[in-house]
């Protein structure tokens, strides 16, 4: 068996591509429904119907979309640059503490101000804690995958000294639950019913703006010949070190947002269970997106899909919610094969 | 073993060896055979299928089609323990040598049973040794091959494969890395080992060589063997056109008067990798009209002086002029200011392969008023009608503006970035070994242009390897050696014996 890299990859392969892989996941995925003795078609049947079956399930998929499409877009941008940020997770709660610090009364403005304040200042906390890790990066050769995966845990053992003990709001009842945003700084829900917010029209104005960054820009250009060849890319004139700082910067602000999408558009509070992983499985979103900002809409609906149906299938079935979680992973896993068969071919000899 | 004579069964014979990497058919029913004791050539331009064609019969790669028989047994495909066992040794273009080991180890590693109690050193040194007497190939055999000089390392590779009893011996571009002096004591030992017998393929692109050091020449052209010679009847002219189908004739440099100087480098010094790449008290004038050549072995400070030329580096002591300005480690200040960098790895540093070609076009002008509206905002457009101007003027094969700049050819890719930096005009040129592995139509093309761009008033600083080159476009010539340069002089007053002398640090004029 050899691999032999393909002199032209067409777009087709490309759009097909995530598509085959999150096929191949599923196909997979039912030998674990099988070991758990439950019929795979009613099962993903059931597993559908949980995520698109009715309003309320949309409308509760699309929330969970949010976060996704942020955390998202924070790897995809970084990843373009080879700057492999692990640490959205740590930032996301980042832009979280910022909101919860200025949004708890400590600033008191009308909502058309409060809410881009927030917002603001959740980005720049994101993106602050993103400094010292491609500081290393840049300047000492340190591995930011470790620093950043490392940060995480650092900011969310910050988070829970924080909501049991100085920020802990004496009406929680003993929960560990910082004190509400005010009213100015919340945001509004899109529908008369269900939990979605204007969180989701941010992001999708994040993904559009993103993606114009990308592929209009210089900065985009700047970023994805750093990505590609940096070695070029510095003899061409373009600052190396400068575009991957750059870089870090707002992959980090982007990974804020989510956090603040979460406080101050779903919970209304901050929370140690704020988020489920949603800075993990922003890499997910990213890879299966191929690392395309408007690809990441695409992936991170149908990976907020996958955990909101997991839930209801889990409730009608034997099957417990960690089958979400083995379908993300194994979709990021067939979207590296398909990617890579995307670009070489496997010939029998 | 003996050495065969007459018309008997060929120590080695390719029937028909056919490789296709998708499309491309680097390998077309190649067959022709090899002797005990001759010095076979396999010449033909980049891409030509030399270097695949060994992989194959290394075992690097498998054949389509075809088989390979040695002493008339076919050897088993695909395997390199099966090749080395059948007496193949290859010396790679770049080593394959761990530089952390001695000249004993390296030559040893790989020999020995995995579980034994005790190495065998004693005779293997002893073979080595007499070995390196009777082929004059010598080397300390405790000095770690990190602080070998390259003829030495290259000695240490033919070491290594004659201790594994090589009846064939390969040498993939073995002169492209040597002074004239260490290729002469090369071909000395090549011919020993003919004396008793070996056989040796010779891949080369320099016909002089071929033509005073081998027995025969087999030509190979788009894959295919487009003919096979006797050295004692060939001639140059016969062989470059079997080799590129046509006859191609390289620029002559005409004499022309030098201007003002566009580079002024006055007692530079600057650290760089290793002691032989730091640059000593550097001087050197470059001015308008005038192509100064730049001679020396690889690794003797050619690259620490070019990054200090093409902005990416600053002196640490010593006067930079460029252009009127000191020097700086900002290439897009230098490039601005009238400067052409032709890099000296186009792969590595002259493009982004993966991005398509207009990209690369305004790589170093994105963020020009001309380019980038407001200085944001990339303006396809204009980048994309320049880039069609430019493949037209530059006439660059290819599939158009949006085609991946990976794809082109490594003639291709030079004229790209050709068109980057000559469209502009430039004042000075800093051409990097600007032919290296390119094909005689593209190597005269690539010369052209930089005779062209000296006649309208560039100065030109080429560095190059190939003393040929050299000696064909520059006024004056200087030598690079350890870090220190030599007077650059008028090539008419120079010979290529003075230069390999002055290159291998020997020269009066050296230090």
């Amino acid at each position: 068996m050899r691999i032999e890299a393909r002199q032209q990859v067409e777009v087709w392969r490309i759009v097909l591509a995530p598509i085959l892989a999150v096929l191949a996941a599923l196909v997979l995925g039912a030998g674990l429904i099988l070991w758990a003795g439950e019929a795979v078609f009613a099962s993903y049947w059931a597993l559908l119907k949980g995520a698109l079956g009715s309003s309320f399930a949309i409308n509760e998929t699309l929330t969970r979309t949010t976060p996704l499409i942020f955390t998202g877009l924070a790897a995809a941008v970084a990843f373009r640059a080879k700057f492999y940020n692990i640490g959205a997770e740590g930032q996301l709660y980042c832009g979280a503490l910022a909101a919860t610090f200025f949004g708890t009364g400590l600033v008191g403005l009308p909502p058309f101000l409060m809410i881009p304040f927030l917002m603001l200042v959740g980005a720049i906390a994101g993106g602050a804690i993103l400094i010292v890790p491609v500081l290393l990066k840049t300047h000492m050769k340190v591995d930011e995958v470790v620093t950043t995966l490392l940060l995480n845990f650092v900011i969310l053992l910050l988070v829970g000294y924080l909501l049991e003990g100085p920020w802990k709001d004496p009406m929680s009842l003993g929960w560990p639950q910082a004190a509400p945003i005010v009213d100015e700084g919340i945001w509004p829900p899109l529908l008369a019913k269900g939990r979605l917010h204007l969180g989701f029209v941010f992001a999708l104005i994040a993904a559009a703006l993103a993606w114009a960054l990308m592929r209009f820009t210089v900065w985009g250009y700047e970023i994805r010949a750093v990505g590609l060849n940096a070695s070029a890319a510095g003899f061409a004139g373009i600052g190396v070190n400068a575009t991957v700082i750059r870089t870090a910067l707002i992959s980090g602000g982007l990974a804020g947002l989510a956090g603040v999408s979460e406080v101050a558009g779903l919970k209304g509070y901050l929370t140690l269970d704020l988020s489920p992983g949603f800075g993990y499985a922003g890499i997910a979103v990213a890879m299966l997106a191929q690392l395309h900002p408007l690809g990441v809409i695409l992936s991170a609906f149908f990976i907020s899909a996958v955990y909101v149906g997991a839930d209801a299938m889990s409730r009608t079935t034997d099957i417990p919610t960690y089958i979400a979680d083995v379908l993300v992973g194994l979709s990021v896993l067939t979207i590296l094969v398909s990617v890579m068969l995307t670009r070489y071919r496997i010939r029998w000899s | 073993m003996t050495v065969k004579t007459g018309d008997v069964t060929p120590l080695l014979s390719f029937r028909g060896v056919t490789k296709r990497f998708g499309p491309l058919t680097a390998n077309d029913a190649i067959s022709l055979d090899l002797k005990a004791g001759e010095v076979l050539a396999l010449l033909g331009e980049n891409g030509a299928g030399k270097t695949t064609l060994m992989n194959i019969l290394f075992g690097h790669y498998m054949a389509d089609e075809g088989a390979i028989l040695i002493d008339g047994n076919p050897l088993p495909r695909g395997s390199t323990d099966a090749a080395i066992h059948a007496g193949i040794g290859m010396v790679h273009q770049h080593f394959t040598l761990a530089e952390n080991l001695t000249v004993l180890e390296n030559i040893t590693l790989g020999t020995e049973p995995l579980f034994s109690w005790r190495r065998n050193i004693r005779a293997a040194r002893e073979k080595i040794s007499s070995m390196a007497v009777e082929f004059g190939l010598d080397a300390d055999p405790d000095k770690l091959v990190g602080e070998l000089s390259v003829g030495e390392r290259q000695r240490v590779e033919i070491l290594k494969a004659l201790y594994r009893d090589a009846r064939i011996l390969i040498l993939d571009e073995p002169t492209a890395v040597l002074t004239p002096q260490e290729s002469d004591s090369l071909f000395q030992t090549l011919k020993k080992l003919t004396a008793r017998g070996l056989a040796v393929i010779f891949i080369s692109h320099k016909l002089n060589e071929i033509l005073s050091h081998t027995d025969r020449v087999v030509v190979l052209r788009r894959g295919k063997v487009a003919g096979t010679v006797k050295t004692s009847d060939a001639d140059r002219a016969g062989l470059a056109r079997m080799m590129v189908g046509e006859e191609v004739k390289r620029p002559t440099a005409e004499a022309m008067e030098p201007g003002a100087p566009v580079v002024r480098l006055a007692a530079v010094s600057c650290k760089a990798g290793s002691e032989a790449q730091s640059l000593k008290s550097v001087s050197l004038e470059i001015r308008a009209h005038e192509i100064v050549g730049l001679a020396g072995v690889a690794g003797n400070g050619q690259r620490t002086l070019a990054s200090l030329l093409s902005g990416l580096a600053v002196a640490d002591s010593g006067d930079v002029e460029i252009l009127g300005a000191p020097g700086t480690d900002d290439p897009t200040a230098l490039v601005a200011r009238g400067v052409a960098r032709i890099p000296e790895d186009r792969h590595a540093t002259g493009v982004v392969g993966e991005m398509p070609l207009w990209e690369n076009i305004i790589s170093e002008e994105r963020r020009s008023a001309e380019i980038a509206r407001a200085g944001i905002v990339i303006d396809k457009g204009r980048a994309l009608e320049r880039t069609r101007n430019l493949i037209k003027e530059f006439d660059i094969r290819c599939e158009g503006p949006e085609a991946e700049t990976r794809l082109l050819s490594g003639g291709n890719m030079q004229k790209l970035i050709l068109a980057r930096v000559l469209s502009r005009g430039p004042r000075f040129i800093l051409a990097n070994q600007p032919v290296r592995g390119l094909d005689e139509g593209a190597i005269a093309y690539v010369q052209r242009r930089l005779l062209e761009a000296r006649k309208e008033g560039a100065g030109i600083l080429l560095i190059s390897e190939d003393l040929d080159e050299l000696f064909a476009l520059s006024d004056r010539i200087a030598v690079m050696y350890h870090g220190h340069l030599s007077p650059a002089r008028p090539a008419s007053e120079l010979t290529v014996g003075e230069v390999g002398l002055m290159m291998s640090g020997q020269g009066a004029e050296a230090a």
